[in-house]
């Protein structure tokens, strides 16, 4: 069944007929990013006004699939159990040459967390899903067909005109959040270099609706029979929609290919029948791309914004919602006056995972796109060795799926405790009584096993939290982020040492 | 020593990608001298000629 897009209501806002008072924070852009970014905030108690020039959820399904770490982000939001309900959950991933299996990877092989590796669901779900969380919210002012036309900054200001079918107004914030996506406005009006690498070779995404039994699993094919020399992809999503992708060669035209006497042929050769039905089609082509900052003064750039990336390894909306995650704490922080050092950590934390972001999309599009020559060479004789040689099955790369990033903190550790919450990781779940880990990690947590600071969580022992956050160390005590990233860890500490962590991490110095 | 053909090389897409990226901007017939200049490098590395006789098999043979 094809989503039924019911556009929001247009009201004009105050500042047509009164100036408004200067806002803590204005959001440009409700996508994905911006409606993450206006809940983050309100749970931190910080209000925002959001404005978006369209009225109606994502066209089309665009991002699909979505991390454990992103569910973990929306589980905080208040929209995870939606999502997971609605989506299709999957955690294996198949990658074919041919009609031959020569790889397949498995994301969650492990239990004891409360969230799957990956879940499939279209963005117009996930926005109407966050869309009706924010309209819940007091504290997030939702505003539809306000479209930012001019920007300007003072020295502790961020300033936008906005039109709408009422008039114009001028709004202005302590801090601005560019959620605007990949062409960005707001970027374009601050004349941002956005600079990176352009694929050259195109590819039709299609959606269809058909009754059909494939497994929940995402399928890659290197040169599969029914798409001669190219490559394709398919995933499962609710409605009985499948997303298919398939390589065109730069050569093709993007008009022609979208024309359904062009397209439904080509899918009829993937599915074995013609019984679907066409929901949505698009040729795009790849870029990897990102602003050398992604703070400037009162403007932050979060999410597509700020870097794009080739959806080869779900990076783009999972690496904007952990943009989210990275900021969200931070400038709550800042607009109640506390240390700016904070903004540049944003900065800095995210450069580092936007930068691991392209590179393994870049890698990925490379081996799926090489060029003639020496890059089709190593390309095709990976894939001849995959069939005799286990070690070149890994190095088959149809992407790499998102995982959060790993932040290179200098904190205080302690060797003797598990590799897998190390300062600069997420804190890995665990099961608690009915619950589970991750929902005592709200704000700034200390949590202490074996030993109880003043304060400090003391979860229960169970084999998960021996084994993640124990390991064979008689005692532990971690310092987590209100994003649920590990900032330090001992095994013992006395109050002044883990007061000053706190402080420091506070300050934008851990 | 036998000839490890399971995963055994960790960044391997990090090397993937040097491996390429090495190549840049040579011709045919230079990137073709590279490889062979590599071949012989990691021959002598290996410095076992059991293990290098297999895999000169495995090579032929897929």
């Amino acid at each position: 069944m094809a989503y039924d897009y019911q556009p929001f209501e247009f009201t004009p806002p105050p500042g047509l007929t009164a100036n408004e008072p200067r806002h803590k924070v204005v959001i440009v852009g409700a996508g994905p990013i911006g409606l993450a970014a206006a809940l983050e905030l309100a749970r931190h108690d910080v209000p925002s006004v959001v404005v978006d020039d369209n009225n109606v959820v994502s066209i089309g399904s665009r991002a699909i699939c979505w991390s454990k770490r992103s569910l973990e982000i929306f589980d905080r939001l208040g929209i995870a159990e939606r999502m997971l309900a609605k989506g299709v959950t999957w955690k294996v991933g198949r990658t074919y040459h041919g009609a031959e299996e020569v790889f397949n990877f498995d994301l969650l092989p492990e239990d004891g967390h409360k969230m799957p590796a990956f879940i499939n669901l279209q963005q117009y779900y996930v926005e109407q899903y966050l869309v009706e969380a924010a309209q819940q919210s007091p504290l997030i002012d939702l505003r539809f067909k306000n479209k930012v036309t001019d920007l300007s900054q003072t020295a502790d200001s961020a300033q936008v005109e906005i039109e709408t079918p009422d008039g114009a107004y001028t709004l202005a914030a302590d801090y601005l959040l560019a959620c605007d996506g990949a062409g960005s406005p707001i970027r374009k009006m601050m004349g941002l270099e956005f600079d990176g690498e352009l694929f050259e070779d195109r590819f039709l995404i299609a959606d269809i609706e058909m009754e059909a039994d494939f497994p929940s699993e995402r399928r890659f094919w290197f040169e599969p029979e029914f798409h001669e020399g190219q490559s394709a992809l398919l995933h499962r999503q609710p409605d009985n929609i499948y997303r298919i992708d398939l390589q065109l060669g730069w050569d093709a035209d993007p008009d022609h290919e979208k024309k359904p006497e062009v397209v439904i042929p080509r899918i009829e050769r993937v599915v074995g029948h013609s019984d679907f039905r066409l929901d949505w089609v698009s040729v795009y082509t790849f870029q990897c791309r990102r602003l050398e900052r992604f703070v400037h003064d009162r403007v932050i750039f979060v999410g597509d914004s700020a870097h794009v990336v080739s959806p080869f390894g779900a990076r783009g909306g999972n690496g904007g919602m952990q943009d989210v995650d990275n900021l969200g704490w931070k400038l709550a922080a800042v607009v109640r006056g506390g240390d700016t050092g904070l903004l540049e950590t944003y900065d800095s934390e995210r450069q580092i995972a936007t930068d691991e972001n392209i590179a393994n999309s870049t890698r990925a599009t490379k081996f799926m796109t090489p060029d003639d020559g020496i890059e089709r060479l190593f390309r095709d004789q990976t894939l001849t060795l995959a069939k005799t040689a286990g070690f070149a099955r890994g190095w088959v790369n149809s992407g790499r799926l998102s995982r959060p990033c790993a932040y290179p903190n200098v904190a205080p550790d302690d060797g003797r405790l598990p590799e897998i919450s190390h300062p600069g990781l997420v804190a890995p779940d665990a099961p608690q009584g009915d619950g589970w880990l991750m929902d005592h990690f709200r704000d700034v947590t200390v949590m202490a096993i074996g030993c109880a600071p003043e304060g400090a969580f003391v979860p229960e022992l169970n084999e998960h939290m021996q084994r993640r956050y124990l390991g064979e160390a008689d005692s532990c005590i971690y310092l987590v982020r209100p994003d649920q990233v590990i900032a330090a860890r001992w095994v013992s500490a006395d109050s002044q040492t883990i007061a000053a962590a706190k402080d420091a991490l506070m300050r934008g110095q851990l | 020593m036998t000839l490890v053909t399971e995963p055994n090389l960790q960044d391997h897409d990090g090397f993937y990608a040097d491996l390429l990226s090495v190549h840049k901007g040579l011709s045919e017939a230079e990137s073709h001298a590279l490889n062979a200049r590599l071949i012989l490098i990691l021959a002598n590395h290996i410095g076992d000629l059991a293990v290098l006789k297999k895999a000169l098999e495995l090579a032929r043979k897929s």
